[in-house]
Parts: structure tokens; sequence; C-alpha cells
């Protein structure tokens, strides 16, 4: 049972989380020792903020390869929370039949029509979704108001307990033997014949190999091992409506319900920099969307609201990356940390552990922005 | 041993009545509904909408809504927050609420 203040592992994971417990969970299963660096409380969390889709529509309409990792993850999102779960106990309210995408207004849906149509044609897979009109929808969900005009629906897309999803993977790191350190903010990290050496005000730790998993805080901790990760926070702002009896089968990409009958409202995007506030302006009209959609819910209470920052690279895909100057060390940098978890605790460790990097991936480097 | 410590002005004879499911309970008018609900003797006053629990009034300063009931019609109302009045019809709710539509 390994001791957890040990003081060195083979890989250090630096943030604790989805992303960096993912690939500490991988890790793991793969038989390494892995030491899992966390901030405090008090550091921006977007893994305690999120949605919780595990979403492939509508990704990577612009770029391929971010189709065929997206859809390759959530294809394996039923094995890896099997998985987890099994393993853990904790239920992760998993439920992937399927999520669906509600327009009120034709051009907004035409433009859904065009962008799955690119994805499809371009991905050179299959990618299964379908265009429905209002009654094909309501078939699917009986609640949709008379404004819906339409939805994009694709049968992959589901939704979880993005909590519960954190949860069982800090479980998992414990059973598996991981080592865990919280209000471990690293002041320097070194690389010195071959090895890394991360130093915070609670001590030192030391590793064979660091993986940056640290959301916004990759920024400044790449440039010390050779990297960049020039990443910018964008702000969600989420409204909780109190609990229900059933009335979502499927998630939405605005609005879904719960495992636990709690009505979940997004999203916003802002650019506000360090700033996870919310806004009567913005709260306001991420309700009014969804009572377009779903005007069933006017007399619902709302009981929370909150804002959480995204991480988010100056083209929206994610950053996968070795640095030459310090091998050993890789930057992962990503806004879908839910839908990618499966891919971050399976493909992406065989890279991690010395393997080829999955085909995607020459599409991810920061090469893109140097072009 | 405890002193009846009551406030002077909610202390007196009832002077109204309200409906709770299928029963008639009495009540001063004014006084929280939760109070009228706890000495009319009505606990469990719900089932929790998760793990169906019961539950009754705890804090009764509108934070804990462990009073949750719905009050003419309407779910998910705290009865601590609610003064009596004369013929309120009270449904106790047993599990989570529905999203629009009658109870």
């Amino acid at each position: 049972m390994a001791d957890n203040k040990q003081s060195s592992a083979e890989y250090l994971v630096v943030g604790g989380g989805v992303v960096g417990a993912s690939i500490a969970y991988g890790l793991l299963r793969a038989g390494r020792t892995v030491c899992l660096l966390d901030e405090g409380d008090d550091a921006f969390r977007a893994a305690r903020g999120n949605f919780g889709l595990v979403w492939v529509q509508g990704k990577g309409a612009q770029c391929p390869d971010y189709a065929r990792w997206t859809t390759s993850a959530v294809r394996g999102w039923g094995a890896f929370a099997a998985g987890l779960e099994e393993l853990t106990g904790t239920e992760l309210q998993l439920q992937q039949e399927g999520g669906m995408h509600l327009c009120i207004d034709e051009d907004e849906l035409e433009a859904r029509r065009t962008e799955l149509d690119a994805v499809a044609r371009s991905i050179g897979e299959t990618y299964p979704y379908e265009i429905l009109s209002p009654a094909e929808t309501r078939r699917y969900l009986p609640a949709i108001g008379p404004r819906v005009v339409g939805a994009s629906y694709c049968p992959l897309d589901g939704h979880v307990s993005p909590l519960r999803l954190l949860k069982a993977l800090h479980q998992a790191i414990r059973e598996l033997g991981g080592s865990y350190r919280s209000g471990f903010r690293i002041t320097a990290l070194a690389h010195r014949q071959g090895r890394f050496v991360a130093e915070s005000a609670g001590g030192t730790v030391e590793g064979g190999a660091v993986v940056l998993a640290a959301g916004l805080g990759n920024r400044e901790l790449a440039p010390m091992v050779g990297l960049e990760a020039p990443v910018k926070p964008v702000r969600g702002q989420v409204l909780v409506c109190e609990r229900a009896q059933p009335f979502l089968p499927l998630p939405t990409l605005h609005v879904r319900q719960t495992g636990d009958g709690g009505v979940q409202i997004g999203d916003s995007k802002e650019n506000v920099g360090f700033n996870d506030g919310t806004s009567v302006d913005q709260l306001s009209r991420i309700a009014a969307r969804a009572l377009a959609c779903f005007p069933v819910l006017a007399n619902t209470n709302v009981v929370r609201a909150w804002g959480a920052l995204r991480v988010m690279t100056p083209d929206g895909l994610p950053l996968y990356e070795q640095s030459t100057s310090c091998p050993g060390a890789y930057v992962v940098s990503c806004h879908s940390g839910i839908t990618l978890a499966s891919a971050h605790a399976g493909e992406l460790v065989g890279w991690l552990t010395g393997g080829p990097a999955p085909g995607a991936f020459k599409s991810f480097t920061t090469e893109r922005f140097h072009a | 041993m405890l002193e009846d410590a009551r406030l002077p002005g909610l202390v007196g004879p009832a002077d109204c009545t309200i409906e709770v499911d299928e029963r008639t309970i009495d009540a001063r008018a004014g006084e929280p509904l939760a109070a009228a609900l706890l000495r009319g003797g009505v606990v469990p006053l719900r089932h929790s909408a998760v793990s169906q629990q019961a539950r009754a009034p705890l804090c009764m300063m509108g934070v804990c809504f462990e009073c949750l009931v719905e009050l003419d019609g309407v779910p998910n109302v705290q009865s601590c927050m609610t003064p009596v009045r004369e013929g309120m019809r009270v449904r106790l709710q047993h599990g989570a609420r529905k999203i629009g539509g009658a109870q």
C-alpha cells in the first residue's frame, strides 16, 4: 500500500481535476506509479463547475482529427464508466442513449445541418446523426414547446454526473495505490539528469516523467519544462433547478435533468478573465432560452447558480505535446475533460508510456499556432 | 423542565382551519404554516426527493427547506415562511415534484 505522502513516483501528474485524475487513473491501471499533485481549494476548478455532457455532435467541424478523437472517446465511455464503477462502487449516473441540440430558429437549425454534414463528410468513418422535425423531436422529448423548430440528434451523446465522476476517479486512484498531494501549488519545476523535481511551499516531489494537466495553470507551468500552453479562461454560467420527477428523457446541449432529478441549465461563453462569478444578464438569457425550449419549466424554482472557467486554447482544440528539450514532460489541455475522460485514461496513456501518439495528435500540438 | 415561552401574540384559541390532504386541522391566522402543521401532528411532513426519507420542519426560519409542502397547487413551498390563511389547501409531498401540470 502506497504511503499517501510518498515523495517520488514514475509519473507526476499535475492537476487533480477530471483531466489530471483521468490520466492518473489510466497510468495506475497500466501498472505505473503515480503521484497526483493538486492545488488548493481556492484554485479555479473547471471540474467542479461543468455541465456533465459526454458529447460529440458539433465537435470538429473544422478539424476532422478532433471529430475522430472525441468520437472515439465517446464510443469508449461506457466501458470506461463500467470499469470505474466496478472498482469504486460509485454510480456515475452515465446515461448515453443520445443527445439533442434543440433549435429555436430556422437559421440555427440550418447551421446545425451544415455543420454536421461537414463533419460526417470529413471524418472518414460512420458518424451517426439526424436532423429532426418538431414532431420527431417531440417523440424523444415530449416537453418541448412550440418555439422549437427542430433539433439535431446524435445517438452517441449522453451525460454523466461530473461530481460523481471526479469523486470516483480520486477514489480509484487511492485504491490503486496512487499518491495524492493536495495544496501542492507548484512554485518550481526542474528537469535534472532525466528526472523532474516539483517544488511547492509544502515540500518537493520527484518523478521520471511529468504530465501537466493543470487546466488554466498549464499556462505558467508549461514553460518550466520547455512547453507552452496558450490557454485562456472562458466563463460558463449554470442554473440549477429543484429536483423533480423525470421529464427529460435525453440531455440537450442547454438543459439536462440530472440523475437525482435536478434540472441543470447552461451555457454561456464569456471572455471575462479570471472572474468566475455570475451575472443577471447571462443567467436571464440562458433561463429564457431554456423556457423557450421547455415552457413547462416556468414555475420551477431555481436553487443555485454558479460560474466556472473553461480552459480554452486559441482555436478551441485540445493540446497534447511532449517536450523536446525535456523529454518525459507532457502537456495536456482541453475544454472537454468529461467527454475525453475515457480517452485520457486509455489511448492517451499508451502514448505517455512510450507507445505511438494517437494519429489525431498531429493536429493537437502547438505547431498550429506558429504556422 | 421546559417553560412555556411562546410569544403572547401566538397564544390563544384556533380561529381558522386549513385542509391537509383529506384532513382538516385547526390553526391561527398569521402563524407560520409549519407551526400549525406540527401542532396538528402532521409528521412526517414529506418524503424526500431522492431517497424517500421521512422529513419534518427543522429550522423554522427559511434555511433548511425541510418543511416543503404543496400549497394551493404550488409545489415546494416553505411552510415555515408562509403565514396561515383561512381555507389553505395543503398537500403533502412524497418524493420529487412534477415539472409543469397539476400535481
